[in-house]
C-alpha cells in the first residue's frame, strides 16, 4: 500500500553549470511505493538529478514533480513530502545521535512526546537505541548511514531519496541497510529514489533501474529485462593442459564469439549455437579436459558495456 | 520576530553553541591568547602611561578593552570555520531540506559566536578586575561593556560567516583572518590616535571603525560615561552587524539555491 498516489514524474529535466550540461535532459516516471535504481558512474549526473528532484537545485529546463508537487514551484510542500540521505552522512560529529533526530524533528514543527516517542522507535528501528547517547564521531560508517536513514525518516516522508547510500559500508551494514530499504518500500509503501554504483545494490533492491551516462538516461527497466535484452552467457573453460589452448579456441568459437577470458582460458558469449551442455558433450567428444568450467550470466555491468561501450568500474576515467 | 521563526533561531543557536563548546581545543585557545597578549602588553607597554596626555596610569585598564575586540576576532574565526564544515559535510544541504527558514539558519549560526563572545566577554571582565582594573562607569558600565563586546563578537561572527558562505571552506575562512587580524592591529589598540606619532599609521587608525569600537569599550573603563565614544562603539558594531548581515544574507541565497 503506497502512502502517496503520485510518485517522481520528470520530463526534459536539464541542469548546466556554466558550460557544461550535468543532467541533459531526462524523463522518469517512478510509482509510488516502487524502487528505482539509478545507476551510473561518478559525474554521469546521479547526484545533480537528487538535487533538483529534492529542490536543493532549481532545473535549467524541463519539468519534474514529486508526491505530486512542482520541484521548482512547490519547494516547501516538496520538502515535506521527502526524506533523504544525500552522498557522505551528512553529521556533525560533535552532537550525538539523539541530538541529531531530536533538531531534525523540531525544524519539522514534531515536538513533545510524540517527537521522544519517534525518536526512539527509529533508534530502535536502525539499531542504535544503545548508541543513540554518544557523539557521532564516535560512529562507524554503517552507524553513520543508519542514523542518516533514521533523520530522513523522522517526519514520516512518502518519498526517500538515497544518494549512494552504501559507499564504503561493510557488507553485513549493506545488506541491513537494504533489508530496511526494501522493508520501507514494501510495507510502508514508501517511494525510493536509490542512487548507486554498485551494481549488486541496484539488482537486489530496484524494481526499476535507470542507467545514466554523460547525463543521458540511456537504459531504463527491470534488471531481469535489461539483462535478457543485451544478455546471453558467457562460457569460459581453462584447460587443464596450457598446450591445448589453441585446441580449445578453435572448439569454443563454434558457440559463439569470443570476450575477455582470464589467462590462460578462452570465454566466449553463446550466440545461441548450443548452451552449457552443449559445449561439455564437445569437450567430451573432441577428448579436451577441462581444469575449470565457468557459466557467467549477464550483469548491469553488461548492460552497462553495451549500452555505453564502457564498463561501469571503468567509466568513471571516461 | 515570528514564533516560529525564533524557535527555529533557537534550535539552530542552540546546535550551534553546544558544538562549539564541545570542541575545546577550538576555544580554549583563541579564549587563553588574547589574556596572554594583555598580561605581556599591560607589562611591556607601561612605560607608555608616563607619555604626556596618556589618559591613565593603568596599562592593563587601557589595553583590557583590546581584548574583548580579540576575543571577538577569534570567535568570528570559529563560527566561520564551523559553517564551512557544515557545508562540506553537506549538514547545510540536510537544514536546507527541513521547513528552516534561510534567516533563521544565519541568526542560529551566529548563536554560537554570541555565545563564545558572551564567555569571553565574563572572563576578560573578571579576570581584568582581578587584577586590579577599576571600571569609571562602574557596575551599569560594566554591564554595558558586556552588551557591546557581545554586539562586536555578533558583528564579527556574522563576518566571518559570510566568508564561510562565500568560500564554502575552513581553508578559505583562514586565509582571510590574518586581514582582519591586521585590521584590529592598526588601530588604538596600543595608544590613543592623538598619542600615534606616526602619520600614516594614524590616519589609518581614525579611519579603522575597529579604533571606535575600542575606545567604546575603553572609555567605560577609565573615563567613565563618555557619550560620543559610546554612540561611536555602538554605532560601529552595529553599522558591522548590519553590514556583515546584509552580506551573509545575500551570500546565503548563492549558496542555498532551493527552490
Amino acid at each position: 500500500m503506497s502512502r502517496s498516489d503520485k510518485g517522481i514524474h520528470a520530463e526534459g529535466l536539464v541542469r548546466r553549470f556554466k558550460d557544461v550540461e550535468a543532467v541533459a535532459g531526462i524523463d522518469l516516471e517512478i510509482r509510488p511505493g516502487e524502487i528505482y535504481g539509478f545507476l551510473g558512474p561518478n559525474g554521469a549526473g546521479k547526484s545533480t538529478t537528487v538535487h533538483m528532484l529534492t529542490t536543493l537545485l532549481p532545473p535549467t529546463a524541463g519539468r519534474a514533480s514529486v508526491a505530486g508537487f512542482d520541484v521548482a514551484s512547490e519547494g516547501p510542500k516538496v520538502r515535506a513530502a521527502i526524506g533523504a540521505a544525500l552522498q557522505e552522512a551528512a553529521l556533525d560529529p560533535f552532537l550525538t545521535g539523539r541530538e541529531h533526530l531530536r533538531l531534525q524533528a523540531s525544524l519539522h514543527g514534531i515536538a513533545g512526546r510524540r517527537r521522544d516517542e519517534l525518536i526512539e522507535a527509529l533508534l530502535e528501528r536502525v539499531g542504535l537505541a544503545q548508541a543513540g547517547s554518544r557523539k557521532v564521531r564516535t560512529y562507524s560508517g554503517g552507524m553513520k548511514r543508519r542514523l542518516d536513514l533514521a533523520l530522513a525518516l523522522i517526519h514520516d516522508p512518502s518519498t526517500l531519496f538515497l544518494d549512494e547510500p552504501t559507499t564504503g559500508l561493510d557488507p553485513q551494514s549493506r545488506t541491513a541497510l537494504w533489508d530496511e530499504v526494501a522493508r520501507l518500500a514494501r510495507e510502508e509503501g514508501v517511494t525510493v529514489f536509490l542512487t548507486t554504483q554498485y551494481l549488486e545494490e541496484a539488482d537486489v533492491l530496484a524494481d526499476r533501474v535507470g542507467i545514466i551516462d554523460h547525463g543521458r538516461i540511456v537504459a531504463e527497466g527491470t534488471p531481469a529485462r535489461l539483462k535478457a535484452e543485451i544478455g546471453k552467457p558467457t562460457v569460459e573453460v581453462v584447460p587443464e593442459r596450457p598446450d591445448e589452448l589453441d585446441r580449445l579456441r578453435d572448439l569454443l568459437r563454434r558457440f559463439g564469439s569470443e570476450t575477455a577470458a582470464r589467462p590462460g582460458g578462452y570465454a566466449v558469449q553463446l550466440d545461441g549455437h548450443g548452451d552449457l551442455p552443449a559445449v561439455i558433450r564437445a569437450l567430451d567428444v573432441e577428448e579436451l579436459r577441462a581444469a575449470e568450467i565457468n557459466l557467467h550470466q549477464p550483469t548491469l555491468d553488461d548492460v552497462f558495456l553495451a549500452k555505453t561501450g564502457r564498463t561501469l568500474e571503468g567509466a568513471d576515467e571516461a | 520576530m515570528s514564533r516560529g521563526l525564533a524557535h527555529q533561531v533557537a534550535l539552530i543557536a542552540r546546535r550551534s553553541i553546544v558544538r562549539t563548546f564541545r570542541q575545546p581545543g577550538t576555544w580554549i585557545p583563541p579564549l587563553l591568547f588574547p589574556l596572554m597578549l594583555m598580561a605581556v602588553n599591560s607589562n611591556g607597554l607601561r612605560a607608555a602611561t608616563h607619555l604626556p596626555g596618556f589618559p591613565t596610569r593603568s596599562f592593563l585598564a587601557f589595553f583590557l578593552p583590546f581584548s574583548f575586540l580579540q576575543g571577538a576576532l577569534f570567535a568570528s574565526g570559529i563560527a566561520g570555520t564551523d559553517l564551512a564544515r557544515d557545508i562540506d559535510t553537506g549538514f547545510l544541504n540536510r537544514l536546507a531540506l527541513t521547513p528552516v527558514r534561510g534567516s533563521a539558519l544565519l541568526l542560529g549560526q551566529i548563536g554560537g559566536a554570541v555565545g563564545l563572545g558572551a564567555l569571553q566577554a565574563c572572563v576578560y571582565l573578571g579576570v581584568g578586575l582581578a587584577a586590579g582594573v577599576h571600571i569609571d562607569a562602574g557596575l551599569p558600565g560594566a554591564l554595558l561593556i558586556l552588551v557591546l563586546a557581545v554586539l562586536i563578537a555578533t558583528g564579527w561572527g556574522t563576518l566571518g560567516l559570510w566568508l564561510a558562505l562565500r568560500t564554502g571552506s575552513g581553508e578559505g575562512v583562514q586565509s582571510q583572518f590574518p586581514l582582519l587580524f591586521f585590521a584590529t592591529f592598526i588601530s588604538s589598540m596600543n595608544l590613543p590616535r592623538n598619542l600615534i606619532e606616526v602619520t600614516w599609521f594614524r590616519d589609518i587608525a581614525t579611519v579603522n571603525p575597529v579604533s571606535y569600537m575600542i575606545e567604546g569599550l575603553r572609555s567605560l573603563v577609565i573615563v567613565g560615561w563618555d557619550a560620543q565614544a559610546l554612540l561611536l562603539g555602538f554605532g560601529f558594531a552595529l553599522a558591522l552587524i548590519a553590514c556583515s548581515l546584509l552580506l551573509a544574507t545575500r551570500q546565503l541565497k548563492v549558496r542555498m539555491t532551493r527552490t
